[in-house]
């Protein structure tokens, strides 16, 4: 076990060092730092003298050793654009990001993983149909005009629920919450949903494949023998064992929920990450944008981690089969 | 040399199955009527949206021509700029399209040859070429394409933008999808190469090359085709998010998702048809296209059959 989360782990540092290899070459590259720093006016002496005290006459070797010092030390430069610092920036709206992600994929599974299970057992039946053809058009339906007709519908014709922002939300130290006030829930709803739906669509259609599979196996044929009854049979024999895909596809559901995350922030002005880094794509403001990437790889490889490991505390096999290597 | 591609084109039932399936043919008919309104869209529009002289802005803003404030000579209404909305639509769906077809051209070329070269070869080449895949993978799509087109933004000059976009934008959509094709390629390449007829070519002392192209190439076709068209409908619709983010076609050239961003400002306001429309024309594209494709995985997956 320690030696798989060893060898996880160490593939992981790889990753991170490539992505960060990347956010360098973005940051030294793209764009002539000094340029971005300085006005029209400045002499090329002064260009240079900034240039040399910010070392970027130094081999590119050692400016790389500094970039991930700096990164692992949580320095991350300045915005081109705002000229805040960049960490204070993504921080200010990580929580936002986090809070919509995590509400959206609630929702995927709190529906998506029953519905599927329910399709997978009624084959034929009139819901069923209905539910499997609503799924068609959530994966035909690009995020964005889910968003835009959820607006026009509960925003603009019934007017119930906010279109756009966070609402009200309550500081718990650096953390802006809007879990806690009635406002925030009511401006999250319409987002969360519209990042949920898509999702929400792949779970159950991932989960109705695999009941279905695992309900054609001997041993299931088996207990129906056995005269187990049926909720047990289909909840504890059955999906358990579609556990193993189904956390792989919520971690790189988790993933697709970060991605999507821009468009959905996009379309209802939530102030979250995604909107920061579409803005730094529209501006070319190269330090954020780097910086985004290398948060977002940090965040994948933490998900694809806990993945790894809720594997050996379910499967059986994986434990087995790492035992033996 | 071209046995094998003929073989492998009567061999297959598809045109039977094609024939006997009521919603693959309904589906390949949309899709073929949007591929030709695209096509000739400069024919048959009834403006030319890029044509500046030939809009008034008087025109602005006018319903689809049945409702009461409508006009007979807008059939779908006019946007903010008194562009007429369907051959905005058409202009649109033709630019979606072609930005769609080349990125997918672009990534399939790619991704096969490396998926090929990789299933072949094997070796180190392998190894890191699939290495970068996996990495990739993890990655949705839309992030890659998102920060392809933000580099692009920074490299290239400002005043070049407008002209270059459509380039960035395919180069952008096909290495965010290259992947799949690679994956696909090696993986049915690696089951081919151990079969006997691709032995006896080696022995033969056939070039590697050809006996990658001419013998393995078609008989590897299947799933590829299957990528093909379900990685199309993914173009289409990274290309319209792109564009409705505002980072995607240049504001001059209005695509599907660029049309759509200018509607989302009227919504509010109760100009419904400019949001309404090149909607229901992304949307029935891309359902079309899906169609197909389950039809394609259908046929060619021999474990469902």
């Amino acid at each position: 076990m320690l030696s798989f989360i060893f060898r996880r782990l160490l593939q992981s540092v790889f990753v991170l060092l490539a992505v960060s290899l990347i956010a360098f070459s973005l940051f030294r590259f793209v764009g002539d730092p000094v340029a971005q720093m300085v006005g029209q006016e400045t002499s090329i002496e002064d260009q240079e003298k900034l240039r040399e005290r910010l070392g970027l006459n130094d081999p590119i070797t050692t400016q790389y050793a500094r970039f991930v010092g700096n990164l692992s030390k949580g320095e991350f430069g300045f915005s081109y654009r705002t000229r805040q610092p960049v960490s204070e920036m993504i921080i200010s709206r990580m929580a936002a990001t986090l809070e919509l992600g995590t509400v959206s994929l609630l929702i995927s599974l709190l529906v998506g993983i029953p519905a599927g299970i329910y399709t997978a057992l009624k084959r034929g039946g009139v819901l069923a149909n209905v539910l499997l053809v609503t799924t068609l058009i959530g994966i035909s339906v690009p995020t964005f005009v889910i968003g835009i007709f959820l607006i026009y519908l509960f925003g603009v014709e019934l007017g119930w629920l906010p279109t756009f922002g966070r609402g009200e939300t309550v500081p718990i130290g650096w953390w802006q919450t809007s879990f806690l006030t009635l406002d925030g829930w009511r401006s999250l709803l319409l987002p969360a949903i519209t990042l949920g739906v898509f999702q929400l669509t792949l779970t159950m259609r991932l989960v109705r494949a695999e009941m279905q599979d695992v309900l054609k196996t001997d041993y299931i044929k088996f207990a129906m023998a056995r005269g187990i009854n049926y909720r047990s049979l289909y909840l504890n024999h059955a999906f358990r064992n579609t556990l193993v895909p189904v956390i792989t596809i919520i971690g790189l559901q988790l993933g697709g929920i970060i991605a999507f995350s821009i468009v959905t922030e996009s379309v209802f002005q939530w102030p979250g990450m995604g909107l920061l880094f579409l803005d730094s794509i529209r501006y070319v403001d190269i330090p954020v944008m780097s910086v985004y990437l290398v948060v977002i790889a940090l965040m994948f490889v933490a998900i694809n981690l806990l993945v790894d490991i809720l594997y050996f505390a379910i499967d059986p096999r994986v434990r087995l089969h790492s035992a033996h290597e | 040399m071209f046995a094998n591609w003929r073989r492998i084109a009567r061999e297959n039932e598809f045109l039977y199955l094609f024939l006997h399936n009521r919603v693959a043919q309904f589906a390949a008919l949309i899709s073929l009527l949007c591929l030709s309104g695209a096509a000739l869209a400069p024919w048959i529009a009834p403006t030319n949206p890029y044509d500046i002289a030939s809009i008034d802005i008087m025109d602005s803003l006018v319903a689809p021509a049945w409702s009461d404030e409508g006009d007979e000579r807008f059939l779908l209404g006019t946007d903010d700029q008194g562009r007429d909305l369907f051959s905005a639509i058409l202009y649109g769906t033709r630019l979606s399209l072609l930005v769609g077809l080349l990125s997918i051209g672009f990534a399939s070329v790619l991704g096969v040859s490396v998926g090929l070269m990789a299933g072949y070869l094997g070796g180190a080449f392998d190894a890191i070429v699939m290495r970068i895949a996996d990495v990739q993978l993890s990655l949705p799509a839309i992030l890659t394409a998102l920060l392809i087109d933000g580099i692009a933004r920074g490299v290239l000059p400002t005043d070049q933008h407008d002209n270059l976009m459509i380039v960035v934008l395919t180069v952008a959509i096909g290495l965010s999808l290259w992947v799949n094709f690679a994956r696909t390629a090696r993986a049915s390449t690696l089951v081919e190469r151990n079969k006997e007829y691709v032995q006896a070519c080696e022995i033969m002392g056939m070039h590697p090359l050809r006996i990658m192209l001419t013998h393995i190439l078609p008989n590897i076709m299947g799933p590829i085709l299957v990528i093909l068209t379900v990685d199309l409908a993914v173009a289409v619709l990274l290309e319209a998010t792109l564009s409705f983010l505002g980072v995607g076609v240049p504001a001059n050239q209005p695509s599907l998702g660029t049309l759509i961003r200018i509607g989302t400002e009227y919504m509010f306001s109760g100009e419904w048809w400019i949001v309404i429309f090149p909607s229901a024309m992304l949307i029935t594209m891309i359902v079309a296209i899906n169609i197909l494709g389950d039809f394609l995985r259908d046929v060619l997956n021999p474990r469902l059959r």
